[in-house]
């Protein structure tokens, strides 16, 4: 019986022939990353007692939740993790003119195929996009591979999900990703990966498979992976001179279950709050009248992102009603977006632009929420109090769709807005 | 070992920013995490929560971030046990980590209301519902949880582990 790619990543990763799913392994790691929360992370690897990391080649740390730091408390969260670094040689260290870590991650060359990642952040789901087995541990459990360079997992089984057909124009892969989590649920593939495959998967660039590995997360993936192709490698080509394994599903890989998608008819759609997986059509919620209108986020703050909001907002005034914040994912998009004017478009139809961060995602700050307001977003989780407010309410949909809703001051159909 | 206390009782797929919002994240001491648990959607939570009472809750508890603060404030509050229809992988794994025992208990979400008073048998898994007085059992965790449970989490269990090597 043959392996699927996780099962083959974690066999790589422990030493083994085959593993099953369920099995118990030992997998030695070949990317630690962590952000702010290094600074928990390097406290308690302290305690451990080990003087040294396993390997200051393969961690990496960077800032992105609060950049610049937001509070005394932050700053000097940012001082001990920087003394940190120094101390212990890490040589994979982004401070606060980076962007976030999983746009930071593959643009730097630290996504590759075949390999194990682990981050202290739940949404390293993303960098299965590479053909990685990405997945978010906490802080107490990075000490120890800070120490060890090993943690248990355990095979989770897998799910395929095949998608077929060409996408409606204004919808894309973030309204793909909001319908699989509304049919699956918050919870339908928790301690579980999910493959996929398909055309328009094939089809896909880089930054709209990333959108769909990242917010995997909301069903509760361990891991959210896409098998590397040309468009992979050519991606890494110019970013890592490792050399790395890319690893493929046998013809007789086993699957919990196989679920296909059409995606032919697709509207866009809308996570509803206060759940990612209260997913409905847009024309079930357009006309809700919003405050706030968020570009940016691990999510969909790339360029492609970018470049569909400046399309719709090019000429165009905000409504009066409504600040929109704009955050590039990485400094290479900010300067990108730069080079080909998308910012002064932003500027120029009225939004705030931001560095490149996590921003007010969740909740530190840059663009928090009232009570009573109601936040348009491209970004991944709209839980209670998440963007400040427990009385505010924050529906997630795709670039295209926040850009619109920001025009009329209400959430709408990017085809409202365009010919 | 037996523990008696309150049942503090959630719904279904309680998440990390409900139970520790990420404006705290940069909070170094665990008993000032203690005083925001669940502090922003049940400001009485932190206020009213007693040593060795208990979170009861349905399905999927702790989904969302990978935040370990959500598993820390509620072991420095207190919290005896987080009782659960089931959980989120990475709170799972954190509470673990960090000595905060956990129990998947079918049937608790209904066999369990708010301020009802529960005796847990850690050993058994045995959960007894004294103010109505019925009794459910929880599943027991694999056995290589178990170790690192009753070593008091994984860092003392890997020192353990590594004074055991040398």
């Amino acid at each position: 019986m043959g392996m699927n790619i996780s099962e083959k990543i974690l066999a790589r990763a422990s030493g083994k022939k085959r593993v099953e799913p369920n099995e118990i392994v030992d997998g030695k790691v070949d990317v630690a990353m962590s952000h702010e929360n290094a600074g928990l992370v390097s406290k308690t690897f302290k305690s451990i007692g080990v003087p040294k990391v396993w390997d200051k080649s393969k961690i990496v740390i960077l800032f992105d939740h609060r950049v610049p730091a937001e509070s005394e408390e932050t700053a000097k969260g940012h001082k001990n993790v920087r003394e940190f670094v120094k101390s212990q040689g890490i040589e994979h260290f982004y401070d606060i003119k980076a962007g976030i870590c999983h746009q930071i991650l593959p643009e730097k060359g630290h996504c590759r195929p075949g390999e194990l990642l682990v981050g202290t952040d739940s949404h390293t789901t993303t960098h299965g996009a590479f053909g990685v087995f990405a997945t978010g541990i906490g802080a107490t459990e990075m000490a120890a591979v800070w120490a060890t360079g090993a943690l248990w997992l355990k095979v989770p089984e897998t799910i395929k999900i095949v998608v077929n057909g060409k996408f409606p124009s204004w919808v894309g892969s973030k309204d793909l990703i909001l319908r699989i989590i509304g049919d699956l649920r918050a919870d339908g593939a928790d301690y579980k990966a999910v493959e996929y495959y398909g055309k328009t998967i094939e089809e896909m660039s880089i930054a709209s498979r990333m959108t769909i590995c990242n917010m995997s997360m909301e069903m509760g993936a361990k891991a959210a992976i896409i098998p590397p192709d040309d468009k992979t490698l050519e991606y890494l080509k110019s970013r890592t001179s490792k050399m790395f394994t890319p690893q493929y599903a046998d013809k007789d890989a086993q699957y919990e279950k196989t679920i296909e998608y059409d995606v032919s008819n697709l509207e866009p759609q809308i996570a509803c709050p206060h759940q990612v997986d209260n997913v409905k059509p847009v024309s079930e919620v357009a006309g809700k009248e919003i405050h706030q209108a968020l570009l940016g986020s691990c999510t969909n703050g790339r360029l492609e992102d970018l470049e569909i909001a400046a399309r719709i907002l090019k000429g165009k005034k905000i409504s009066k009603d409504v600040r929109m914040i704009v955050i590039p994912a990485s400094w290479e998009v900010y300067g990108e977006a730069m080079d080909k004017g998308y910012l002064k478009t932003f500027i120029d139809a009225g939004a705030v632009i931001i560095n490149p961060g996590c921003g007010p995602c969740l909740g530190a700050h840059q663009g928090l929420l009232a009570p009573g307001e109601r936040c348009i977003s491209s970004t991944n989780r709209n839980f209670q109090g998440r963007m400040g407010s427990k009385d505010a309410e924050v529906y997630l949909a795709s670039p295209a769709v926040v850009a619109a809703s920001a025009l009329l001051g209400k959430i709408a159909h990017p085809k409202e807005v365009s010919k | 070992m037996s523990v008696k206390g309150r049942a503090w009782k959630f719904g279904d797929d309680v998440n990390t920013d409900v139970i520790y919002a990420g404006k705290f994240l940069p909070i170094t001491e665990p008993t000032e995490m203690a005083k925001h648990a669940f502090e922003v959607v049940y400001p009485d939570f932190p206020k009213k929560v007693k040593k060795n009472d208990f979170v009861v809750a349905g399905k999927y508890f702790g989904c969302g971030s990978s935040r370990e603060q959500a598993a820390t404030c509620l072991k420095y509050a207190g919290v005896a046990a987080v009782i659960a229809e089931s959980f989120a992988r990475i709170f799972y794994r954190n509470a673990i980590n960090l000595g905060l025992p956990i129990l998947i208990c079918p049937g608790v979400s209904k066999g369990v209301d708010d301020g009802d008073e529960l005796e847990v048998d850690f050993e058994s898994g045995v959960v007894k519902n004294l103010t109505k007085g019925t009794e459910l059992k929880a599943k027991a965790l694999p056995q290589f949880v178990m170790e690192i449970l009753n070593d008091g989490g994984l860092i003392p269990h890997l020192k353990k582990k590594l004074a055991k090597n040398t």
